[in-house]
């Protein structure tokens, strides 16, 4: 079978992707280890959580902005654009092939390509992860970094509680985001191609 | 004419009703003490010299000003001042012997008294005895030294005490001397240190000290009590911000243990604590905590499935 290689990830977001994993990876690590604190049975001690959950979570803000502008500046903007039109359709016919034609070697029916490198779920998942996921849990965060500047109460409930609330919530789909995305990636002939395809930067296809 | 006879002890009753409930809401100044707080209720006083035959008027001593609203509202507002302080104070230029006489402790109206059963007092003073502060200057460091017994006002007694008042209440008493250099130089005359400075190890530092007592840290827990009155040497004092940042959180042993009574129910871990602060680690929503578990449980539950129909299908 002849293989085709795509170049689909330039070195500017392989590095990104890189960073941005390691920061999502130990901001989980250690804001579960927070939300979870406990004395007799620390996963990670309380002061050294913090610490580790402010350090990567100043990177990630950083890190963000640099792909926020990036994306703003590049074509790789374009694949987190999402058409209204026929949306339901495309989500559907590829949630069943992840379901059943997966499984039957049906064709892909959104294949890789150099300017669509996100199936229909992939490309929903992404720019909802990206752009209402992470500003969420960025503002939120950057907020309890300095939560003498958060408005005492709203409605009678600390503006502290409600912030950490939202931060917890959004940091908890961003984990189910990464758990999904870990998994999918190992979905095709080799489990183990596209992550060979986000460190080289080139995708193979059969 | 009939009705009118009726009436009239009708409203002679709410009248006097309402005189009564007057009385009751304004605490009203025990008429002994009017000339005490003449002079002591202010920060000046007229004073009479015979020997050239004027009137002068003098600085009061700050240390020695009463303030005479807090008198009448705290908890010792109905007593007469000489009922702690000696009968001969009842005239001016006051005797001069008078300062070198002892004076009444709290102990000695509190101690061992089942009237007062509920606030330990015994209790208390044994605490005290063990306190770094008996310890260091002995027994001239009374309950006076924190508790003014002029103005001293119950507070967290019951649900209804706003955290932040209770809060700020309290520190003030550290602060008195602690935040006072010539007051902490009545009990030595080391440096005073510096509570900005040697706190600089505590995060968000002014959220901390308006959310929280100093005892929270600089106590040691008690089983029985709602304050613990043993002040511990900073040695000894609370560092790991585990201890408070937790599911067992020793704030609701501390500070929120009088709420630990009340039946609140908000739905989260610690909810005694959830009352206007957020302590992170301490508090979780048990509701959204088991959707978060639930929704973990489904996404492995469904990666898992996928798992098997590749294997099965390989």
């Amino acid at each position: 079978m002849n293989s085709e290689k795509l170049y689909l990830y330039p070195v500017w977001l392989r590095l990104w992707h890189g960073l941005n994993a390691l920061c999502i990876i130990m901001l989980i690590l250690t804001g579960i280890s927070i939300q979870y604190s406990d004395i007799k049975y620390p996963f990670i001690p309380f002061d050294t959580a913090i610490i580790l959950h402010n350090i990567f979570g100043v990177i990630a803000v950083v890190s963000y902005v640099f792909f926020f502008f990036a994306n703003l500046f590049t074509e790789n903007g374009k694949q987190y654009r999402i058409k209204m039109k026929g949306l339901l359709q495309r989500l559907t016919k590829q949630t069943q092939y992840y379901l059943t034609g997966y499984f039957k070697d049906a064709p892909k029916p959104y294949p890789i390509e150099k300017n669509n490198k996100f199936n229909p779920l992939q490309r929903i998942a992404y720019t909802s992860a990206m752009y209402l996921l992470m500003p969420i849990v960025i503002i939120t965060g950057v907020a309890l970094l300095f939560p003498e500047f958060i408005i005492d109460e709203v409605f009678e409930i600390s503006g502290i509680q409600i912030t950490a609330i939202v931060h917890a919530a959004a940091g908890f789909f961003i984990s189910i985001f990464l758990i999904i995305h870990l998994y999918v990636a190992s979905v095709g002939k080799h489990p183990l191609k596209n992550y060979k395809s986000i460190i080289s930067g080139y995708h193979e296809s059969h | 004419m009939q009705k009118l006879i009726l009436i009239l002890p009708a409203l002679l009753f709410l009248f006097f009703q309402g005189t009564a409930v007057a009385q009751d809401n304004e605490p009203e100044m025990v008429d002994m003490n009017r000339t005490c707080f003449q002079c002591h209720g202010n920060s000046h006083y007229g004073v009479y010299i015979e020997m050239t035959d004027t009137r002068e008027r003098r600085i009061m001593n700050p240390y020695y000003i009463v303030d005479s609203i807090g008198y009448m509202e705290g908890v010792h507002g109905t007593f007469a001042c000489i009922d702690c302080h000696n009968y001969e104070y009842e005239t001016y230029p006051h005797k001069a012997s008078l300062k070198l006489e002892p004076q009444y402790k709290c102990m000695d109206c509190h101690g061992g008294d089942d009237l007062f059963a509920e606030f330990h007092f015994d209790e208390i003073s044994e605490q005290v005895n063990e306190s770094v502060h008996v310890k260091a200057i002995g027994d001239n460091f009374t309950c006076a030294k924190c508790h003014d017994p002029h103005t001293y006002k119950l507070i967290a007694r019951d649900s209804t005490s706003m955290i932040k008042e209770i809060v700020a209440g309290n520190n003030a008493m550290c602060l008195d001397c602690h935040g006072d250099l010539t007051r902490y130089q009545l009990f030595t005359e080391q440096e005073q240190p510096q509570i900005m400075e040697t706190h600089n190890w505590l995060p968000n530092q002014e959220l901390h000290f308006k959310n929280v007592r100093c005892i929270e840290c600089h106590t040691s827990v008690q089983d029985t009590m709602n304050v613990s009155h043993e002040i511990l040497a900073k040695e000894k004092a609370v560092r790991k911000c585990v201890e408070c940042h937790s599911t067992n959180s020793l704030l609701s042993n501390k500070l929120y243990k009088y709420k630990r009574t009340s039946d609140r129910s908000s739905g989260f871990y610690n909810d005694v604590i959830l009352n206007e602060a957020y302590v992170v680690g301490a508090n979780r929503n048990k509701y959204l905590n088991n959707i978060s578990l639930l929704i973990f449980a489904l996404t492995f539950g469904g990666i898992l499935v996928h798992i098997i129909m590749r294997i099965v299908k390989r």
